[in-house]
């Protein structure tokens, strides 16, 4: 029983530190995708391209099994972070940036017009208006990180799916552990849905 | 957004990016001294992935990897036209679910559950079968976005023009959109490559798979999975620029 408990924390964990990781880190890069800086941008454009067209599994293990053969060791779930967080980071970033191209560049112009300067127009008129649009992305970005963090599991963390595949070699009733497995997904996803939400209501 | 830069600005502009360029390089250096410590970067090391053997398996793997992702593909295709045609409770709790249910699950179910029923599938199929199952609902979402991406006004007009509503579907609604799907299906094509990857847990031999067999045979570990990475984002990127292109002369030939 200690060992559902154990994966169902890590999981749960693993899915809020590295949103909370990949938030920071994609805000980031969205900004280095939007500054009127070229080299800037690339660096931007290549973070994504890279992370994102490399599957999240080759990532953990490269992390995994190859981050301690160049000397950077870390604790198993800490290295799981770290690769999860900076994948979806590209997610955020490309959710991020289409939510700020998605303002109409009239409002920006019109801002300019009144005065305002950049920083100001960004604060006041274009990031509020951007902000209630990137909510439900990112929110479905977060449900496929809680799904993506299961991965954790091939490489050795204990998580949710990991510890219902043990579970059922002991127990060998495999109906039950996995639809309560697959039930505590849908509870997680439909929590993130809900914060969702009420997000999305607090900004409109 | 901005106006047109003066020169204070274009000086601004310099500076950041000779800043930036500096912090960069300093930072691949200290990444290359790293690597080169551990002595990863000796050309020993890196030979083997010169030769046409080694690259020979990870093709072969790779080849594996399209073909995955092809039969997955095909089925989940067919799995989300079914979902899309029929909107009921049913096929969206279906789709609400696979959303949220990862993928690995599935495979465990397939790989230590069913066998005790009696279901026992070759790995391929062990592999395929959950993947198109989760990958259908996706599949559904963007045939149904295609479909309404249509304007009604087309499907009206065509039907005051005396066409069977099963005419106006297939001459007027559909070819609209599947050219409004097409980039869409296209980046869902990089997203089951990727998860082909989970071959590599059930030990199907694809390019992660493979990959890992290599780095347990000559105990290259960094080197094989950094190739490995490699091929992938190499494939991808292809993709992904295939579907940039077909976008952009969507956007073209649009009205």
């Amino acid at each position: 029983m200690s060992l559902v408990l154990e994966g169902f924390l890590n999981t749960v964990a693993l899915t809020l530190l590295s949103f909370a990781g990949a938030v920071l880190v994609g805000s980031l890069v969205a900004v280095l995708r939007i500054v009127p800086v070229p080299l800037l941008r690339a660096v931007g454009a290549v973070y994504v391209e890279v992370w994102r067209n490399i599957p999240l599994l080759a990532w953990l293990v490269l992390f995994v099994f190859g981050l301690p053969e160049v000397g950077v060791k870390m604790p198993l779930f800490w290295t799981a972070f770290t690769a999860i967080a900076l994948y979806e980071a590209a997610f955020v970033a490309e959710a991020l940036r289409s939510g700020v191209n998605s303002v109409a560049s009239g409002q920006g112009e019109a801002a300019r017009a009144l005065g305002l300067t950049v920083p100001q127009s960004l604060r006041h008129v274009v990031l509020p208006q951007a902000s209630r649009r990137v909510v439900q992305p990112l929110a479905n970005i977060a449900i496929a990180l809680t799904m993506a963090t299961a991965l954790a599991g091939v490489v050795g963390v204990v998580d949710m799916t990991r510890a219902a595949q043990r579970i059922n070699l002991e127990l060998a009733q495999p109906l039950l552990v996995f639809t309560g497995v697959g039930l505590c997904y849908l509870v997680m996803a439909a929590g993130i849905g809900y914060g969702a939400r009420v997000l999305e209501r607090r900004f409109a | 957004m901005f106006d047109a830069p003066g020169p204070r600005f274009r000086r601004r502009v310099l500076w950041t990016s000779v800043v930036s360029a500096a912090v960069l390089a300093g930072l691949v250096a200290l990444g290359l001294r790293q690597f080169a410590a551990g002595g990863q970067l000796d050309a020993d090391r890196w030979r083997p992935y010169l030769t046409w053997p080694i690259w020979r398996y990870l093709l072969e793997g790779l080849g594996s990897t399209v073909l995955a992702a092809g039969a997955t593909g095909v089925l989940a295709a067919a799995g989300g036209l079914l979902l899309a045609l029929r909107p009921n409770r049913f096929t969206r709790a279906y789709a609400e679910i696979m959303r949220t249910v990862p993928v690995l699950l599935l495979v465990y179910v397939m790989l230590f559950v069913l066998p005790s029923f009696g279901v026992n599938l070759p790995l391929f199929w062990k592999l395929v079968v959950p993947l198109a199952l989760s990958h259908a609902a996706s599949y559904a979402v963007i045939f149904r976005a295609g479909v309404e991406s249509v304007e009604p006004g087309q499907r009206e007009a065509g039907l005051s023009l005396g066409m069977p509503d099963g005419v106006v579907t297939r001459f007027v609604v559909l070819p609209q959109a599947v050219r409004h799907m097409t980039p869409l299906l296209v980046t869902q094509a990089v997203s089951l490559l990727k998860d082909t990857s989970l071959g590599y847990v059930v030990s199907y031999t694809e390019l992660l798979f493979n990959g890992r067999v290599l780095a347990n045979y000559n105990g290259l570990l960094i080197q094989t999975f950094l190739v490995v990475a490699f091929v992938y984002l190499v494939v991808n990127l292809a993709l992904s620029w295939l579907a940039r292109r077909l976008e952009a002369s969507r956007a073209r030939t649009a009205r």
